[in-house]
């Protein structure tokens, strides 16, 4: 179907993000206001205005009630999703970058770039039920990787938080003691920055996306590599469709050279792979910058992605997608 | 060869030392003279070179010798005539000129020793003034200081030279015996340098070898694919055999920067420029022609760029390359050279002119080989502000005798363009409108194997249109050209059969700006390049219909595989992005892609003519069928191997991708509660919360009441 134009963004676009029931779409940008809309249509819903600063990233609660950001004006809000309204500020002496919920949204992990003399560093925060409760203290923090951390998500029972960014590897840290567990594989590792990573729905198994023009799939739980996708142009944004066995790659060349060549030069095409196969399936054409955020519907219906151009488009599968056959 | 240590070893050994190996600048470390750690250089030459500089240090002195022997009158004015000889070369070192006289007599010994700054300026005074001539009886001879030793050392008598005994060579042509018919090719990126089968059967590439830093700037091949050159800085050297590749031949010219073989690889022409040792003179070119099987020079050309840079329109700093074309066919019998007003033919069975002289042509621009006879054309322009008209024309080697000549008017430009077989040549010729203000085009077309050599005048159709490309089908009688001047230009296919050139087909509004024809002729490649960005069209002359359309975005070069059955676009290191290659057969089907990053050269193997008679080939083109049955069946064998293979491939991955995901499922089950707590004992997993409930609303939509009426 012809991919909808969700125009509304000023900036480039950073993260996407759904609901768990797939008919919000949370979409974060250099602009200061995150931005919801309706997944289906595209229609605006409403934006979550009070950050100074780029928004980096967004996650939202199980029950869609709450959103958390992390943002460069140096803090981390949590917002009430329906009307909008700022219930907490998390601050912080640096930029704060990747958000993401634990299982039960008791938790929260937010991580903070090295700035001004500061190393990076990944934080635990609880999530209170009731707002009025919720203190800005810190479970736990994190230290060690040398550059930014990009992403931060947590493993399965939350017993476990995977870390990745500029260093290219990837850590699995233990919750309870705070503790470096993992470090991937050194021969098998990205080579580059990691620039994204996507946990699959069941949470079993994840995959990272990286400037050395490659993706590749881990298991969460002893970080072996299963997969590695190549592409031809550094990977900015992946996604898994929940449905199919399909992996998407978006990114681009670097937007600082954009302007320089071709247009078709960039490849700023979303690339469908085989999951199992690791052949390319298609591209999606359309955005005139790189791609700097993936994201699926739960529902492996429809995706969206958003770009250095500053436009979310929604793409809705055609039937013929689905067809699609697998081996 | 010594043990070589490997990467690790020295790494470990780093470690074990606690040196950080990624601060060491390795060009810092110096072994000490004379000690090579058990580590033998590979390069022999360099070493003997090096010690013959470094032990005399006398590389800047010369012994001038053959002198008159004056009384000591005349001593001071004999120095001054020397002086003045040798100072017009280089600059003598104060107090660098010295005659020995005869301690009693106060004699001259009739010999001097002068020393200069530099060894280049000693090289050039030995090179300029041995043999010079004082008068009758005083013909100097010039040696470097430090070759008077090696002299010495000659014995006086003559001693056999030890036969060494016969060692059978490999066969160099083993990669043309590939049961699968394969071709070959040698790629370049980053460091590695390294040639690989095409197996297109497979879709793939098959390695063959590979070096990492094999050459300095870039390798070549020999025009028939016997050996694969490389370029140091001590020299060329030239690689082949049947297994592997191994080091044939080494070629030392110091500084080497362009290299050419002789169309039948019997000879190796090496080129060199040097930095002048004065600022005002000019660049020194020295140029060799070594026989690449024994690797001796025949000959060798010292001077400066500019006597070497005339004509064309410039090269390598001011050379057009090469320097040296070879003409006469496949024998390698001649080659020449264009001079100031003058064309140097020189022949190989004495590596001197023809004749003792040059060809004596005022005014001559251009001359271009034909590739299979000892023919040459050449171009004069216009003279005498248009009194003299321009001319091109025919001569034969070594008779100098004048086949054909055409005078040609207004004419601002000529390019010339030989046929494969040397059966007919194009000569493209701009010439000026009436205003002067600009140009148009036309043809000049010899049809050489014809008594008399006709020439035909040939325009286009619409004679204003820019010619954008011109290209002889190989072997054929064909030639396409591209013209207009429309952003998308016109195609055209002319033939040369019937003693009338006539026109196939013009094929409009094209995306081409460069024409590639097959090596075995009837197909093409009309590519856009550059401002099109890798438009390829494959298109079948024969027919007159295009094959397939295709684009290789950005593509920088295309090559034909020498038997023409793919072609190979790629994208080398001029643009940063989309690096590599793509293999096509010749009905523009895209085989496979490789893409590496920083991507010099693809080059295919040559392969030499066949022996095939013409009757022979033509009798197998046409039991085609016959012939060509083997081969189905071998590809159909392997196309059924290669589905195989992929279906086993893909099960595999597919079980192991299924083991993978139950060995999740274990664990996401076994965790099922412990996520259920965490979440308050919300039901957790993805699936139950998806329940399809059917509900059946009822909506008032409207009411309206209608009276019935009584029946």
């Amino acid at each position: 179907m012809r991919p909808i134009l969700m125009k509304g963004h000023e900036r480039p676009l950073t993260f996407l993000k759904y609901n768990r029931d797939g008919d919000l779409l949370f979409s974060c940008a250099k602009d200061h206001t995150p931005t919801v809309w309706f997944a289906d249509n595209g229609e605006r819903l409403g934006t979550y205005a009070g950050h100074n600063g780029a928004v980096w990233c967004c996650d939202v609660s199980r029950d869609s009630t709450r959103l958390i950001t992390g943002s460069a004006d140096q803090s981390a809000k949590l917002w009430d999703v329906q009307s909008g309204t700022q219930l907490f500020t998390f601050n912080f002496d640096s930029p704060a970058r990747a958000v993401d919920f634990a299982v039960g949204d008791k938790l929260a992990v937010i991580t903070t770039d090295p700035f001004m003399g500061l190393t990076s560093a990944i934080h635990v925060k609880r999530i209170a039920a009731d707002p009025d409760d919720q203190v800005g203290d810190s479970v736990l923090v994190l230290k060690g990787p040398q550059g930014r951390i990009n992403r931060a998500v947590w493993g399965p029972l939350n017993k476990t938080i995977i870390s990745a960014g500029e260093d290219a590897v990837v850590r699995i840290w233990d919750t309870e003691t705070g503790k470096l567990l993992q470090e991937n594989d050194k021969e098998v590792g990205h080579k580059k920055t990691v620039t994204s990573l996507a946990k699959s729905t069941d949470g079993s198994h994840f995959l990272t996306g990286s400037l050395d023009k490659s993706a590749k799939l881990w298991d969460i739980r002893s970080l072996t590599l299963i997969k590695t996708y190549f592409t031809e142009r550094p990977v900015n944004a992946v996604a898994m469709s929940p449905l199919l066995n399909h992996v998407v790659l978006g990114g681009g060349q670097d937007a600082s050279a954009v302007t320089t060549t071709d247009h078709r030069a960039g490849k700023f095409e979303a690339k469908f792979y085989d999951k199992i196969l690791q052949e390319e399936i298609g591209g999606v054409k359309g955005h005139f910058g790189p791609i700097n955020a993936l994201a699926f519907n739960p529902d492996g219906k429809s995706f969206s992605s958003g770009g250095e151009d500053g436009y979310v488009r929604l793409h809705h599968f055609d039937p013929d997608y689905f067809k699609i056959p697998s081996i | 060869m010594a043990e070589v240590m490997s990467m690790e070893d020295i790494r470990t050994e780093a470690s074990r030392l606690d040196i950080d190996l990624s601060v060491v600048d390795w060009n810092s470390v110096w072994v000490p003279p004379g000690e090579d750690f058990g580590i033998k250089s590979d390069d022999e030459d360099l070493h003997e070179d090096n010690s013959l500089e470094f032990d005399a240090g006398f590389g800047n002195v010369i012994v001038v010798d053959n002198l008159p022997v004056v009384p000591k009158e005349k001593f001071e004015k004999l120095e001054g005539v020397i002086r003045k000889i040798y100072s017009q070369i280089g600059v003598i070192k104060e107090n660098g000129l010295w005659m020995p006289v005869e301690e009693d007599t106060g004699k001259t010994r009739g010999y001097c020793f002068i020393e200069y700054n530099t060894p280049q300026e000693a090289e050039l005074a030995k090179e300029k003034t041995n043999g010079y001539k004082l008068d009758r009886a005083h013909i100097f001879a010039v040696n470097v200081f430090d070759e008077i030793e090696k002299f010495m050392r000659v014995p006086d008598e003559w001693a056999p030279p030890e036969t060494k005994p016969y060692t059978s060579g490999e066969n160099l042509q083993h990669w043309l015996t590939d049961e699968k018919g394969r071709d070959q090719f040698v790629i370049r990126a980053g460091s590695d340098t390294e040639v690989l089968w095409n197996d297109a059967r497979q879709v793939k590439t098959d390695p063959v070898y590979k070096r990492p830093f094999w050459t300095e700037s870039f390798v070549q091949w020999s025009p028939l694919g016997t050996y694969l050159a490389t370029v140091h800085r001590q020299g060329a050297a030239v690689w082949g055999g049947a297994s592997t590749f191994n080091r044939l031949m080494r070629y030392a010219h110091p500084q080497v920067k362009l290299i050419d073989f002789s169309p039948g690889e019997k000879y190796l022409v090496t080129y060199s420029s040097h930095e002048p040792s004065t600022p005002h003179d000019s660049h020194r070119v020295v140029l060799n022609v070594f026989d690449v099987r024994t690797g001796k020079v025949m000959r060798d050309f010292k001077g400066s760029a500019d006597e070497f840079a005339f004509g064309g329109t410039g090269g390598f700093t001011g050379v057009s390359w090469p320097v040296f074309r070879w003409g006469g066919g496949k024998e390698d019998k001649y080659f020449a050279r264009l001079g100031k007003n003058v064309i140097s033919v020189y022949e190989t069975e004495t590596f001197s002119l023809i004749d003792k002289k040059s060809i004596k042509v005022e005014n001559v621009m251009d001359f271009s080989w034909s590739p299979t006879d000892p023919i040459f054309a050449l171009f004069v322009p216009e003279q005498g502000g248009g009194n003299q008209p321009a001319r091109v024309s025919l001569f034969q080697i070594p008779s100098k005798e004048e086949l054909r000549q055409k005078n040609l008017f207004s004419v601002s430009d000529c390019k010339m363009y030989w046929q494969s077989d040397g059966e007919y040549l194009a000569v493209k010729v701009d010439r000026y409108t009436k205003t002067k203000k600009s140009t148009y085009t036309g043809f000049e077309l010899f049809r050489i194997k014809e008594r008399d050599i006709p020439i035909e005048v040939f325009e286009l159709e619409n004679k204003n249109d820019k010619i954008i490309a011109f290209a002889w089908e190989p072997k054929g009688h064909r030639f396409a050209v591209i013209h207009g001047d429309n952003p998308k230009p016109d195609v055209s296919f002319y033939s040369m059969k019937g003693g009338k050139v006539s026109k196939l087909a013009t094929l409009k509004q094209k995306q081409a700006n460069a024409l590639f024809w097959s090596p075995g002729g009837r197909f093409i490649i009309l590519a856009g390049m550059k401002g099109f960005n890798g438009q390829l069209e494959f298109y079948n002359v024969d027919e007159l219909e295009t094959m397939a359309t295709a684009e290789h975005f950005m593509a920088t070069d295309i090559e034909w595989d020498p038997t023409g059955r793919y072609v190979a676009t790629s994208v080398t290191s001029v643009h940063e992005m989309e690096n590599g290659f793509n293999i096509w057969s010749f009905n523009g089907k895209l085989l496979y892609r490789i893409s590496k990053d920083h991507f010099f050269q693809f080059l295919w193997r040559p392969r030499p003519p066949s022996f095939l008679s013409p009757e022979k080939e033509e009798e197998i083109s046409k039991n085609l069928k016959k012939y060509s049955k083997k081969y189905d069946v071998q590809d159909q064998d392997i196309s059924l191997l290669l589905s195989e293979q992929d279906r086993e491939k893909r099960k595999q991955l597919k079980e192991e991708w299924e083991r993978w995901v139950n060995e999740w499922k274990t664990h996401h089950n076994q965790e099922k509660t412990e996520r259920q707590i965490l979440r308050d004992g919300e039901a957790s997993d993805v699936e139950e919360e998806y329940e399809a409930k059917e509900v059946e609303v009822e909506e008032l939509l409207d009411v309206s009441e209608v009276v019935v009426p009584d029946a």
